[in-house]
């Protein structure tokens, strides 16, 4: 077998190696190069996976030469190739980012610590993403489950260990839901491949237990991907993080969870007769709704902007949850985009905060007054990304809110077009409000000398504000390959 | 390649605040004229397309339509500029050109997608013209101006969204109002016009800018919207009765007004009327007309509020109760001030004259009788409240005992080349002509057209003097004229006032109080201390899992 064959496989390992040896080294430097070499190598490969799906389909890897049903298989199709491009691709650019901003907010000697559990991290959401097993998937959530309780614990503020906590209790609780449902499955199928246990459930008639399975996976992901309004643990976890943590789970863990519950909804579920008839898209549907607007009009009131794009990122993945109530080749096409669109937008959100954080000592809305006359570019950055959030044109998140439009049209659901519209003018009112704090005021005197972020943290932030741009304008990567992925996840030939 | 007209502007305005006083005083004129020449050098039809999801967008298109109104928008710009190089505000003038830029972007629009990105632009730039006053009113006018913006373009976007789910297509081309996007898109495209129910922006912010901001306010928004209509709704019927509203709401607002800038804001939507009319007729000659009307419109109005901003500029006053005898000491401010009076008016030998007759020709050629006479009283009506009442109360009336000087040179400059480009089109109209969409086979100074509109106009203006005159032994002027708009006027509007505002501050009370009420409850549950908003306890949140797998449990147990 040649090395490309092998990609699959290299894709989990090669940062699951690069953690271990980073603690061996117990140096910060040595760790970070390890891990920063693991991570672009699994961004190069997940390239080399997502060209090699495109020209010739469906990757299928038997982990150890079992075939299939029995072994361990990894999968590597349209959707997946997209989420693990977009998880390798932002742990790549979040990465060099780290060192500069870990500096101020981590003791130096646990650095090579922070810098393995990231690679561990990286490893259970890339994990999750290319395997086919579902207890696999199982384990690598819980993977990057753990190693994410730590990062976030490692915040500089004591609240962080409250918010870990919490998310620890919440995550475990989702976990184990999680795989109650995967064994209820397991006892109905006598399988764990994902792929088999959909093709096997097709014939099932006893359905109680199946639906109790759905139920329990349901709301195990909807906890990982905080659903409203099992969101409660995601403003603090997100507010407390350091910085470069904030950035990176903003932009992956739970973009993960939504691709788990888009493999299970309709990779596993998706062809069955019970699953045909439940009432799935309505309830959908209220939780999306109520998420857009209860979190936006959260965000509003919040002082701390961390806290404010965390409750935005909630309200966001109502949007993302929209799609899916859709259950509609464009609706499916939106959520995708907008998963990536938002991954990048809040991505560089959190960083660029982080930026202003090193240089202004906080992310208060009192005390960055002033900012945009302190720190022009970065704030400039932050209003870019604040437009992709109310989906400006021009901007990523127009092109997933019109994705969006066009799939609640297709319904012909004129009032849902109006409530998007209306949600989005929620999203101008909260970056209104840090755009007032940081043109219309003074600084505060003792920030008057506060200068730009140094070029460590100001580089990557920028790579994903371009991101956010690019993908506004050339749509070629994101809508190709999502609409691809819808087609594929409702069997749809284009 | 061709240059993009708009991008030179919108992006020459991202640099100019950052440039030194003397290389951006230069540069505002510079930038207006080079987009000027870059208006002329576009062909006719697509020139730029660019490929976006899956519609190919035509972000620059010429025609004879388009090259019209983004000759008038650059011209007023780098005049506009002339007049405003005084101005102390770093970001009043770039946030001008901004908006000019924007202007001409609508302008060149060959797709809809481009014309409500150019659109949402135009209500940044202009938003921040009015706030760059920079004191409080200023402020709290120009948020209350975005608001209705924003709503405008929301309205507007999800038009556009459901005519081109609808069509497949993006491309700007004429439509009739009959899908409920297209009337979203037009209900969208009005509001900007300061159509009826909305009009009330317009003189509500307007007013606010500064003394030179309200010349640049004047001239894109509302005449963007013109072109969008004329482009878009051409022959509309409902917009011939749109327009007749727009025309009689001005002048009687106006005639109530104090504010010599308000005064001048609500004959904006007045004279926007009269092309809305032209528009809605839909002949070639009416929209000839609306087209003229439109050019002729930009340089006599921002005159008129340049002659107003340089009394604002010298005496910082604008209620004409506190003004008067100015043209002792502004001889040059109060020509200019006539002669942009004297063209709002439709004299002969003024633009106005030879635009806006176009517009009434049209309706009697098409034996609309009642527009036809409609049109005729409401000229009769502007000459009084713009013709007349802004430059008398203003320059003349009485003695206010202020003595101020003419403005600086630039400005008089600025207003200068108006008032000759005022009077040059109404003595050669040729060329004015020459430059609209359809060839014009009319001729403005017919003996009839011109008997007809002196005999209206100069019996308006006895009517008024005569009243004058006799008023004036009894009472002094002051007090008369007092009288005449705040006794007659209160009159007026006691009849008025249920009629037209009654209703709306009515709906508006119970929606303020609902609001009121509303948002105590939104800070309740979503405000810091909200149950939505503070953390909970690590137990209510598993509580609240339970909670949701019993109900998916129990929803799947009843399917």
């Amino acid at each position: 077998m040649s090395f490309a064959e092998h990609l699959p496989v290299l894709q989990v390992v090669v940062p699951l190696v690069s953690a271990p040896l980073a603690v061996l080294f117990r140096d910060r430097l040595a760790a970070f190069l390890l891990v920063l070499a693991g991570s672009w190598a699994a961004f190069a490969i997940s390239i080399l996976l997502w060209l090699q799906v495109r020209e010739s389909g469906i990757i299928s890897y038997a982990i150890g030469s079992w075939p299939a049903p029995w072994g361990i298989e990894y999968r590597v199709d349209a959707l997946s190739s997209l989420v693990l491009m977009l998880v390798s691709g932002v742990g790549a650019v979040v990465l060099p980012y780290c060192r500069s901003s870990i500096v101020r907010e981590i003791r130096p000697d646990t650095h090579y610590l922070f810098y393995a559990m990231f690679a561990l991290c990286l490893t259970g959401l890339l994990g999750i993403t290319i395997t086919g097993d579902a207890f696999n998937l199982f384990v690598f959530l819980e993977i990057s489950s753990l190693s994410s309780y730590v990062l976030i614990a490692l915040g500089k503020d004591r609240r962080a260990l409250v918010a870990s906590y919490q998310y620890l209790i919440m995550g475990t609780i989702g976990a184990t839901f999680i795989v109650i449902g995967v064994g209820l499955l397991y006892v109905k199928t006598g399988t764990l491949n994902l792929a088999d246990m959909g093709v096997r459930l097709q014939d099932m008639t006893s359905h109680r237990p199946v639906l109790a399975a759905l139920a329990f996976l349901t709301v195990g992901i909807s906890l990982k991907l905080a659903l409203f309004p099992l969101h409660q643990w995601l403003p603090n976890a997100y507010a407390y993080a350091p910085s470069a943590v904030s950035a990176f789970l903003a932009a992956t863990a739970t973009k993960v969870s939504v691709y788990a519950l888009l493999r299970f909804y309709f990779s596993v579920f998706g062809e069955t007769a019970i699953f045909k008839q439940l009432p799935m898209e309505d309830l959908m549907l209220v939780l999306a709704l109520a998420g857009m607007f209860v979190a936006s009009t959260v965000a509003i009131f919040q002082n701390n902007l961390k806290r404010l794009f965390a409750y935005s990122s909630v309200a966001q993945i109502g949007y993302i949850a929209l799609g899916i109530s859709f259950d509609s080749v464009t609706g499916l096409t939106a959520t995708i985009v907008h998963l990536v669109n938002h991954a990048v937008t809040k991505g560089s959100l959190f960083l660029l905060l982080g930026a202003v954080m090193a240089s202004m000592g906080g992310v208060t809305l009192a005390r960055v007054q002033g900012v945009g006359r302190v720190m022009p570019v970065t704030t400039f950055g932050i209003v870019l990304c604040g437009l992709s959030l109310i989906g400006v044109p021009g901007t990523a998140g127009f092109v997933s809110k019109w994705y969006l439009i066009l799939a609640a049209l297709e319904k012909g659901q004129w009032w849902l077009v109006f409530l998007i519209v209306l949600s989005s003018l929620l999203a101008v009112v909260y970056v209104w409000r840090f755009v007032e704090a940081a043109y219309f005021r003074a600084p505060r005197a003792d920030l008057l000398q506060a200068r730009e972020a140094s070029l460590g943290l100001a580089i990557p932030a920028w790579i994903l504000v371009g991101a956010t741009i690019w993908f506004g304008v050339d749509t070629s990567v994101t809508v190709g390959s999502a609409a691809a992925a819808a087609n594929m996840l409702l069997g749809v030939t284009p | 390649m061709i240059l993009h007209p708009a991008l030179i502007l919108v992006l020459g305005a991202l640099v100019l605040p950052w440039l030194p006083r003397a290389a951006r005083q230069a540069a505002v004129i510079g930038l207006p004229l080079a987009t000027l020449w870059a208006v002329w050098q576009v062909p006719d039809g697509a020139a730029w397309q660019l490929h976006f999801l899956d519609y190919t967008l035509t972000p620059l298109a010429g025609d004879r339509l388009t090259r019209l109104f983004a000759t008038i928008f650059s011209l007023m710009a780098a005049v506009g500029g002339l007049f405003a190089l005084k101005q102390e505000s770093r970001l009043e003038v770039p946030a001008a050109m901004f908006y000019a830029g924007s202007a001409i972007g609508v302008a060149f629009a060959g797709d809809l997608i481009t014309v409500f990105i150019f659109w949402e632009l135009m209500a940044i730039g202009s938003t921040l013209v009015i706030w760059s006053a920079g004191n409080r009113t200023a402020y709290t006018a120009s948020m209350r101006y975005m608001a209705i913006h924003l709503l405008g373009g929301v309205v507007l976007m999800a038009g556009i969204a459901g005519h081109v789910a609808a069509t497949g297509s993006v491309a700007f081309v004429p439509m009739a109002p009959e899908s409920w996007a297209q009337w979203l898109i037009l209900a969208g495209v009005l509001i900007n016009a300061g159509a009826p129910p909305l009009s009330a922006w317009l003189p509500d912010a307007y007013p606010e800018a500064s003394w030179s901001g309200t010349v640049f306010l004047s001239a894109f928004t509302t005449k963007t919207a013109v072109y969008v209509l004329l482009r878009g709704f051409p022959g509309t019927e409902l917009l011939i009765w749109v327009g007749m509203f727009m025309i009689f709401y001005g002048i009687v607002y106006a005639l109530l007004e104090n504010d010599m800038r308000r005064i001048l804001a609500y004959s904006i939507v007045n004279q926007v009327g009269f092309m809305v009319v032209g528009i809605g007729i839909g002949t070639e000659m009416a929209l000839n007309g609306a087209a003229a009307h439109a050019f002729a419109h930009i340089i006599y109005k921002a005159l008129l509020l340049m002659s107003a901003g340089a009394v604002l500029y010298r005496t910082g006053r604008r209620k004409c109760t506190d003004l008067g005898g100015l043209f002792q000491s502004m001889p040059v401010t109060a020509v200019c001030g006539i002669v942009g009076a004297l063209a709002i008016s439709s004299f002969p030998w003024t633009s106005g004259f030879v635009s806006k007759s176009m517009i009434s020709q049209a309706a009697g050629d098409q034996h609309l009788t009642f527009v036809w006479l409609g049109l005729a009283a409401a000229s009769a009506g502007v000459f009084l409240h713009a013709g007349i009442k802004f430059p008398w109360f203003v320059f003349f009336q009485k003695d206010s005992g202020l003595r101020p000087a003419d403005p600086p040179a630039s400005m008089q400059a600025a207003m200068l080349v108006f008032a000759a480009l005022c009077i040059g089109l109404g003595l050669f109209p040729a060329p004015l002509y020459a430059l609209l969409p359809f060839a014009v086979d009319y001729e403005p100074y017919s003996g009839a057209h011109v008997v007809t509109q002196l005999q209206l106009l100069l019996f308006s203006g006895l009517a008024f003097f005569v009243m004058l005159e006799s008023l004036k032994r009894t009472l002094t002027i002051s007090l008369d004229f007092d009288w005449f708009y705040r006794v007659f006027a209160r009159r007026l509007s006691e009849i008025l006032t249920p009629l037209f505002t009654g209703l709306i501050a009515a709906l508006e009370r119970s929606a303020g109080a609902l609001a009121n009420r509303g948002g105590d409850v939104l800070r309740r549950h979503h405000g810091p201390l909200g149950a939505l908003a503070r953390t909970w306890p690590t137990g209510s949140m598993a509580l609240w899992v339970t909670i949701m797998l019993l109900a998916w449990l129990v929803l799947y147990y009843l399917f």
